[in-house]
């Protein structure tokens, strides 16, 4: 038993269970699903369904690192956990800034 | 320094042997994701800037077919679950299981591959191949460097296939799967944001 829960602890593979796998898969279906469903046949407003559509793949990423990546608060996943919000930081200001910037150029010199 | 090492070293001898490499394999293997994962923003940054620079071409609106878009995600959705049950077959021991667990994974992620490249070509063919317009070009690079990523995983899964086949689950087989499995699964939600910024943003 502690050798099956050891093998995989750093990156925790071996924690999911056929019906967390199952939640997972369920889940994420309908978060595409629905989405799609909003773009392909409109009904409300078009900013309104474009954060709604960016929200709802957030919620997908998080159920892929929750069901499928097995991560969680867990101490022996520490260090997983701290290395994935250290890159999501370093996207965060990597896109954040590029579109401040270029949309800044943008206006100052394209745009009369 | 190596001093310390070493005691550590013995300390995890004593209790978990070699399966400890494996765990830091598989944490190493968490940091080149997130490498990856870095690579991968760049792209999808430079996507967002060159998005609305058609160059008189056509835009996003023009390209995307939305039903198309969606079968390939649920493709990828798959082989995500079937790899899983692969895993959890690994866990159990059942060698045989986790073989035809992969092979579906594979036939999944290739019927993946093959409708990305139909689009490619679809497109290309149209006159609208990466050499059109920035938008384009920002595309193609984008999507095609998630694709190489799904192909160099598949030919990963057959060389792993031929492993299993001929040493068994091994411990080193298993943290050679499990790492594939990160790998998979990271994949998948890199595509989360490709449908979602690039298809469905692209549309909406």
């Amino acid at each position: 038993m502690y050798k099956q829960s050891s093998l995989h602890s750093s990156a925790g593979t071996s924690h999911g269970s056929s019906r967390s796998y199952l939640v997972g898969f369920l889940v994420s279906v309908l978060l595409t699903l629905i989405p799609f469903g909003l773009v392909m046949f409109p009904s409300l407003p078009r900013t309104f369904t474009a954060w709604l559509v960016v929200a709802l793949g957030a919620i997908q990423i998080v159920v892929h690192l929750k069901f499928f990546l097995h991560l969680d608060s867990a101490e022996e996943q520490r260090w997983n956990l701290i290395a994935l919000i250290f890159s999501a930081v370093i996207i965060l200001l990597l896109v954040g800034l590029s579109l401040w910037i270029m949309d800044s150029i943008h206006h100052n010199m394209l745009a009369h | 320094m190596s001093n310390i090492v070493m005691e550590k070293d013995i300390a995890h001898t004593h209790e978990q042997g070699h399966e400890d490499a494996g765990s830091l394999s598989l944490f190493g293997f968490w940091i080149y994701l997130m490498t990856d994962c870095i690579l991968f923003a760049t792209l999808f940054a430079g996507y967002a800037v060159l998005r609305d620079s058609v160059a008189g071409g056509p835009s996003s609106m023009d390209i995307f077919e939305l039903p198309y878009v969606l079968a390939e995600t649920m493709l990828l959705l798959l082989s995500s679950i079937t790899y899983g049950y692969a895993m959890l077959a690994m866990n159990h021991g059942k060698q045989r299981d986790v073989l035809r667990w992969l092979g579906l994974t594979f036939v999944l992620g290739a019927g993946f591959i093959a409708m990305e490249i139909n689009e490619f070509h679809h497109l290309i063919a149209e006159g609208y191949g990466p050499d059109r317009s920035a938008f384009l070009t920002a595309f193609f690079t984008l999507v095609g460097t998630h694709g190489a990523h799904v192909l160099t995983g598949l030919i990963w899964m057959a060389v792993l296939m031929v492993q299993v086949k001929q040493r068994g689950l091994t411990s080193t087989n298993a943290t050679r799967l499990s790492c594939l499995s990160l790998f998979w699964h990271f994949l998948d939600v890199v595509w989360i944001c490709v449908f979602t910024v690039v298809y469905l943003l692209g549309v909406v």
